[in-house]
């Protein structure tokens, strides 16, 4: 949290402090490769927009600890720390459905 | 903690819609910064799309000569005919409608100094940067026989479209009994467990349609992707179907004879009666016109921003990147891409791009309702992109056949995500 906040105020102008905090935390753009954001699109892999924060996190954290089992979420979530997941968990459930 | 962080989150995605208007005086007396994207691939187009969501101000281009992409993930299903091409194929309407400008025609040199690029048509193009997307090209004549024409006799099928449906059409001319021959390149080149997939599907064919017909694979490696799974579902599958010959039990295809679709070995001749060559490849042309690519034919890049380590301002992402432990596949092109997109939007604007991490998911079918997969998570270290140690891997080997299932499913599914995200 803290890092994060420092990356957004201490950029230069608020041109560029938006840029940088609209920017979605770390890993997180590689998730709609599979994750659907359009609502066109049939899949088994549900939707991360909208969804609650602290459900994405368990979900991600369950999946790293092999607490709950995955087809290639547990092999994903093993290359996030804690801070990472709680980041991209706030992000998606900030985001439109 | 974590409310502080939302009402964060929510107040500077709230400041993103006022901060729209407060700069506006600041940013109309500077031109918008442009950004030509070359090649309309997954990396390209997704580049192209993704620079649009991150900084709406900013103006991109998308070079690309094709009005139609047709996709390479699940073309080996259209050659084992288990779907048809125009499942693979996508307009630009939606790229377009994003806001994009396209240039429906070829790049042909880049000057790099004077930050322009110029079109087929004469056109001189200036930019702030550039991205190249260019993808493979054959290296003609790197395995000794094996040139344009050889192309036809012996499709690669290695680029979606017309090869495609040639070496689909070649299979059903086929009679039952046939000896179909497909040669797997050495490392690097793009989709790494391509040819294994090909093998397995074509295979399935064979044993579905002409099961008297027998495969052999002749490769030019000893090791390749996913290949404990593959080898485990190719027992189970196909026994006395498909044979992987690797280059230590002498695999490594040394010349090719197009004429009777022939390849030679140090050990010996396959004649076959249907033949696919997967060449050696190298970064696509304009990669190399543009001075990035380097010995190798493919271009060195910087881990975090894909900035070749060779020219200023040109960024290089998918297949024809050097991009450490990520594979040359859709979804590393596509992660890539708005990674790229994201770095490229902050050097714009003056700010240092984060590290990132990066993503690739990647299934194999062996069979229409038999899923294998690959995954890694990657980060710059030591200037490259490296797998983060005790992330991804393989699917267990040990698994129900529902389980092998359930991952075709979710190949299907992650097509018809991407390619949605991309083009739709």
């Amino acid at each position: 949290m803290v890092k994060w906040l420092a990356t957004a105020i201490g950029s230069a102008t608020i041109a560029v402090a938006v840029v940088a905090a609209a920017e979605p935390p770390v890993g997180a753009v590689s998730c709609s490769g599979c994750h659907p954001s359009s609502s066109r699109v049939t899949s088994p892999v549900p939707r991360l927009a909208g969804r609650d924060k602290a459900e994405l996190a368990k979900a991600l954290q369950d999946f790293r600890s092999g607490a709950r089992p995955g087809t290639v979420m547990d092999r994903i979530a093993k290359g996030f720390t804690d801070e990472e997941i709680q980041a991209i968990a706030a992000w998606y459930a900030a985001q439109q459905p | 903690m974590s409310l502080g962080r939302r009402a964060f989150l929510r107040s500077a995605l709230g400041a993103t819609a006022s901060a729209a208007l407060l700069p506006v005086t600041a940013r109309a007396q500077a031109a918008p910064p442009k950004v030509i994207v070359v090649g309309g691939g997954f990396a390209g187009a997704s580049c192209a799309r993704a620079l649009r969501v991150v900084d709406p101000h900013i103006a991109v281009t998308l070079v690309e000569p094709s009005t139609t992409f047709t996709a390479c993930p699940f073309s080996n299903g259209v050659i084992a005919g288990l779907r048809e091409l125009s499942a693979q194929q996508f307009t630009y309407d939606h790229v377009a409608a994003a806001g994009i400008t396209l240039a429906r025609t070829t790049a042909t040199a880049v000057d790099a100094p004077a930050r322009t690029v110029t079109l087929a048509d004469g056109a001189r193009l200036p930019y702030d940067r550039l991205v190249l997307a260019p993808g493979i090209d054959i290296r003609w004549g790197a395995l000794a026989g094996y040139d344009e024409a050889a192309a036809t006799p012996m499709p690669h099928a290695w680029k979606a479209g017309e090869q495609t449906l040639l070496l689909r059409r070649q299979l059903e001319a086929m009679a039952d009994g046939g000896l179909v021959v497909i040669s797997a390149p050495a490392n690097p080149f793009r989709c790494p467990p391509g040819p294994y997939e090909r093998a397995s599907l074509i295979a399935h064919y064979l044993k579905t349609r002409k099961p008297r017909s027998k495969l052999i694979v002749l490769d030019a490696k000893d090791t390749f992707s996913k290949q404990k799974l593959f080898q485990q579902a190719w027992t189970e599958l196909y026994p006395n179907l498909l044979e992987w010959v690797p280059l230590s039990k002498g695999g490594a295809v040394t010349s090719v004879e197009p004429a009777t679709r022939t390849l030679v070995t140090d050990f010996g001749r396959h004649k076959a009666a249907v033949a696919s060559v997967i060449p050696p490849q190298k970064a696509g042309h304009i990669a190399e016109v543009a001075g990035v690519a380097d010995r190798t034919g493919w271009c060195p890049i910087d881990p975090a921003t894909f900035e070749s380590k060779l020219q200023p301002s040109i960024h290089v992402i998918g297949d024809a990147a050097i991009a450490g432990a990520m594979p040359k596949s859709a979804f590393a092109a596509n992660s890539q891409a708005k990674t790229c997109a994201a770095a490229v939007a902050q050097l714009l604007a003056g700010t240092p791009p984060p590290v990132p991490k990066l993503i690739n998911t990647c299934y194999s079918l062996v069979a229409p309702d038999y899923g294998i997969s690959v995954a890694g998570v990657y980060r710059p270290t030591n200037g490259q992109l490296a797998d983060i140690p005790g992330a991804g891997g393989v699917s267990p080997s040990e698994a129900p056949r529902s389980a092998r299932a359930q991952e075709a499913t979710y190949a299907e599914a992650w097509f018809r995500t991407i390619t949605a995200e991309v083009f739709g």
